[in-house]
């Protein structure tokens, strides 16, 4: 009990201590590719140091839920990423909410955020909100056909056991699975505001979704908010390395040791993914707004046609 | 006394409440009177329906000397109506709450006060009925009350177009579950509801009263395609009786739906669940679809209600499904997810109607264009609302969330139904639930961010001023409970197993026993959910995070104007408004529901006129299926109007004519 509880806040401290990291570390490598130099891989660290240390400066037409909402989107994200195995399953509240309570989690989040975008009442922050609230509509349930694929091969929607289905058992290679690997990829890329869909980098102003919504934020709201959104991005990629390449994911009842081994293990697949990420996020255009509903159109199609095999196939009891 | 009869004296003693509104409408005190009255009856029968739900009630049918007279008017209330009587209730007393605030300042109180209570019995005798007699006519009394509501202000707008669609509606309705039990009684006319079980109709039968039961209950609950009347009836009645119509009319159809397709007809035929998917899937989706183009805060509530009837109803389906190969746990689930959500849209669905009533008495606007801001001038209602907004969005910790999760959890059992449709279907069905329920949160985020945030659009939401105590109450104890039935959904799933039971023959694992109240369908290592820590570990990171930012870094607070990326307007129109925040969404999926027609007239370059976008909505379904009807029935009205003007001599051979036909007819029947 003490141990679980243990690695449970160990995970959750984790997950916060290395999200800026592997932020810095997508930066640094789409630097390098424009064959920059660019910042240091700890800076945003420094970013969100600063940040927080300064005065916020809140509009004069904000309510108070502008205020609220930062903290909020923070908690439901946090929350979310706590639940996600990252080198061990069998966490000590992992039963409290399983795969399809993670993602409403973060479309909670979303939602609060889309409110906060419209608070304020700049023409910015409803055009963020409103395109966001569309890229929402599109991945929730392209997210929620891929769970119905993963709960139909591990016969569990619990991430936890899942995860250690996965790791245990000669799942093979799956038509289902590979399908849903690239659904889930593409929304892991909407999702988390990655290029094609949206630029993080970008102030561009006909360009940003995620950056007109935030736009009014300052200070420490910024701040939480930024780590809110890192958050986000180390829960999808935990998400895809704990489904699809679980190797080295300590199961319940793994001896200390192998959990460590998880941990460096799972710190080496986490960089890996950064630096995928900075690759593909260089590689490619963004595109249109309007193109992005076919991009992820395309991913809720995957999902849906992996979850219909599973469906279809699944043999008489 | 048994409970029928404790139930019919709290029905008899609105009825009174009606009589006697209708004669004191005109004093002040009258709204007191009538809304007290009808909530401590409410009340008290509210309590009433809780132990008859808890003490599994079974009770035996009380037959009084009304009605046929071959059979008198029977009634009896099972756990399955005790359920429903609680929701009913529930939702009259919460109403009742509201009246007695927004009594003082209805303009025709005469209009409204005699057909509230008697609103509330008729629904309430619908729900104890125990014969075909006794359902259809209260059933006929509770669509006639309520047409008489939204008749209440029929000089204003659109209403009184409102109340006769309707009414046609309505009519039609009600018909069809006349012919469904027309079909269900034996030739022998065994009225009674155990009579109809007892006789066992033939499959073909049983599937066509079937039909016409998904008909006639889901015109009432307004399943698409027939659901047009509702988005124009629920909103033109005053907000209390909108919230009534809404959250609680709509489930009294459901209780219709359940009660003569799985208790009295039984599923009969594995593509009985078929309709009712794909009528709910599409019903979901399209729902939410009208509600996103909504500009007029009531009437996409109304629309959103038709999605949650949508969801509803796929439960129900899954439910048939189960039932019918044998698996009555699955079945249970599927029941238990559809009850819920009945039971969670009930409370949702009236706070928010409530905070629109409350948006609509303060600014005198329901057409969100023209609100904003109103988060600083009604900061009580605009918490309540935001509940309300968050728990229909299905967002955990609420009961939204708890009973799509059920649905979800439903669907994945389905991959064992030996039916290939059905294997085909529930995974499409699954999807469509996923998709409406996103866009169910991008409608409420809009309807929130656009009525509630941003600056004022104009000055009568910038004069806005915080509703009546009544009405707060109202509100705040109905988000209380979204909260409960989202933190501890396991006592309210215990609570209505039993109803569960009645309709399906089976019942979920009881989830008091499970540790820290999580509820788990089938087994814990399967899925399971824990409201209670989901809220408590969102509620302790929150505050953790802010109290260390705030003691470590800094909480200096500094006021400025906005920002805007260095652009400020200072005039509230150039905020999104609400057709633009749906923009995106509607270029996307408009297709599906809409004839869109869009128009720019942009002026030359030099011109001084402004530059117009015009934007026209048509809505699919009227166009296909319900203007060539009306067309055709005026039409042939025309033709026929002839024979109004014939000699004595014609009228006679006309009357001559059907005589024989009829004789031939009826000789050569079968």
């Amino acid at each position: 009990m003490i141990v679980d509880l243990a690695f449970q806040l160990l995970q959750m401290t984790l997950v916060i201590a290395v999200a800026p990291l592997l932020t810095g570390l997508v930066r640094a490598t789409k630097a390098r590719l424009m064959r920059r130099r660019g910042p240091p891989l700890i800076q945003p660290y420094r970013d969100l140091i600063r940040l927080a240390r300064k005065e916020a400066v809140v509009a004069d037409t904000a309510s108070w839920l502008f205020r609220f909402v930062p903290y909020l989107v923070f908690a439901a994200t946090w929350v979310a990423a706590a639940l996600v195995p990252t080198f061990a399953t069998g966490l000590l509240f992992s039963w409290s909410a399983d795969l399809i309570a993670i993602i409403a989690l973060l479309g909670a989040a979303r939602f609060f955020l889309a409110l906060a975008g419209l608070d304020v009442g700049t023409s910015f922050g409803g055009l963020g909100s409103s395109r966001e609230a569309l890229f929402g509509a599109l991945a929730e349930p392209a997210m929620i056909v891929i769970v119905f694929t993963l709960a139909l091969v591990a016969g569990s929607t619990q991430l936890s056991t899942v995860a250690a289905y996965m790791v245990s058992s000669n799942v093979g290679l799956r038509v289902s699975l590979g399908m849903a690997l690239v659904a889930l990829i593409i929304v892991a890329l909407a999702e988390n505001g990655r290029i094609p869909v949206d630029n993080p980098a970008t102030h561009l102003e006909l360009t940003m979704v995620h950056e007109a919504m935030i736009l009014e934020y300052s200070g420490r709201h910024l701040a939480v908010i930024e780590l809110a959104a890192m958050l986000k991005l180390v829960l999808y990629v935990s998400l895809i390395v704990c489904v699809f390449v679980p190797w080295g994911l300590a199961i319940a009842d793994a001896s200390v040791a192998d959990r460590l081994l998880g941990a460096l293990l799972y710190l080496v697949k986490l960089a890996l993914a950064g630096v995928a990420l900075g690759v593909f996020e260089s590689s490619i255009a963004k595109m249109r707004v309007f193109r992005v509903p076919d991009f992820v159109g395309a991913a809720l199609m995957l999902g849906f046609l992996g979850a219909l095999l599973l469906f279809v196939s699944r043999t008489l009891k | 006394m048994s409970a029928e009869a404790l139930f019919l004296s709290g029905d008899a003693a609105l009825l009174g409440l009606a009589v006697a509104g209708g004669f004191v409408a005109r004093r002040p005190v009258a709204g007191s009177l009538v809304y007290g009255g009808a909530l401590a009856v409410c009340g008290a029968m509210l309590v009433l329906a809780l132990v008859e739900l808890l003490g599994r009630a079974n009770g035996e049918a009380l037959v009084l000397p009304l009605g046929l007279p071959w059979i008198g008017a029977r009634f009896r209330v099972d756990a399955l109506s005790a359920f429903f009587l609680v929701v009913v209730n529930l939702g009259g007393a919460a109403a009742s709450l509201y009246g007695l605030g927004a009594a003082r300042h209805e303009h025709s109180p005469g209009r409204v006060l005699p057909f509230f209570p008697a609103f509330l019995a008729g629904m309430n005798l619908v729900l104890v009925a125990d014969d075909a007699y006794a359902f259809l006519l209260s059933w006929e009394f509770m669509s006639i009350a309520s047409w008489a509501l939204v008749m209440a202000h029929h000089r204003e707008g659109d209403n009184a177009r409102a109340g006769y669609v309707y009414l046609v509606m309505a009519s039609f309705g009600t018909f069809m579950l006349l012919l469904a039990f027309a079909l269900l009684a034996s030739p022998a006319g065994a009225y009674a509801f155990d009579a109809m079980r007892a006789a066992a109709p033939t499959p073909a039968v049983a599937s066509l009263a079937f039909i016409l039961a998904l008909i006639g209950a889901g015109s009432k609950a307004g399943i698409v395609p027939l659901h047009v009347w509702l988005p124009l009836a629920h909103p033109a009645a005053p907000s209390h009786v909108s919230a009534l119509m809404s959250g609680v009319m709509t489930k009294v159809a459901v209780y219709g739906f359940v009660r003569i397709v799985f208790d009295l007809a039984g599923p009969q035929g594995w593509w009985w669940s078929v309709p009712v998917l794909m009528v709910g899937a599409g019903t979901a989706l399209l729902g939410v679809l009208y509600a996103l183009m909504q500009h007029d805060l009531k009437r996409l509530l109304a629309y959103h209600t038709v999605e949650n009837i949508g969801i509803i109803f796929i439960g129900l389906g899954l439910a048939l499904a189960f039932k019918w190969f044998g698996m009555p746990s699955a079945a249970a689930l599927a029941m238990t997810a559809a009850l819920l959500h009945t039971f969670n849209h009930s409370l949702f669905k009236s706070l928010l109607f409530f905070g629109a009533g409350a948006v609509l008495s303060a600014t005198g606007e329901r057409d969100m264009e023209h609100l904003g801001g109103l988060i600083h001038n009604m900061p009580r209602t605009a918490f309540a609302f935001l509940v309300g907004c968050a728990a229909i969005s299905a967002l955990p910790p609420f009961n939204g969330f708890v009973s799509e999760w059920l649905t979800f959890q439903a669907i994945l059992l389905s991959p064992e139904l030996s039916s290939w449709v059905l294997k085909i279907l529930a995974p499409a069905v699954g999807a469509l639930l996923a998709l409406s329920a996103a866009l169910a949160a991008a409608c409420f985020a809009k309807a929130f961010g656009i009525t509630f945030l941003g600056r004022p659009r104009t000055d009568s939401a910038k004069h806005a001023h915080e509703t009546n105590r009544f009405a707060l109450t109202g509100m705040f104890a109905l988000a209380a409970l979204c909260l409960a039935a989202g933190v501890v959904p396991g006592l309210f799933i215990d609570a209505l197993s039993p109803a569960v039971s009645d309709a399906v023959g089976g019942r979920m694992p009881a989830q008091a026993g499970i540790a820290w109240l999580s509820i788990a369908p089938i087994a814990e290592s399967r899925s399971s959910y824990n409201g209670l820590l989901v809220f408590l570990f969102i509620a302790i990171s929150a505050s953790l995070a802010a109290s260390v930012i705030h003691r470590i870094a800094s909480n200096a607070l500094r006021r400025a104007p906005a920002w805007d990326c260095g652009f400020p307007d200072s005039s509230p129109a150039t905020q999104y408004t609400a057709e633009s925040f749906a923009q995106p969404i509607r270029r996307v999926f408009g297709r599906l529901a809409f004839v869109t027609r869009e128009h720019i007239d942009m002026p030359e370059p030099g011109e001084t006129r402004p530059a117009r976008f015009e934007l026209t909505l048509g809505d699919r379904i009227w166009d296909l299926i319900y203007a060539p009807l009306a067309n055709s029935v005026e039409r042939a009205a025309v033709e026929l109007n002839r024979l109004q003007f014939l000699t004595i001599r014609q009228y006679l051979s006309v009357v001559f004519g059907a005589l024989i036909t009829l004789l031939v007819v009826l000789a050569s029947w079968p």
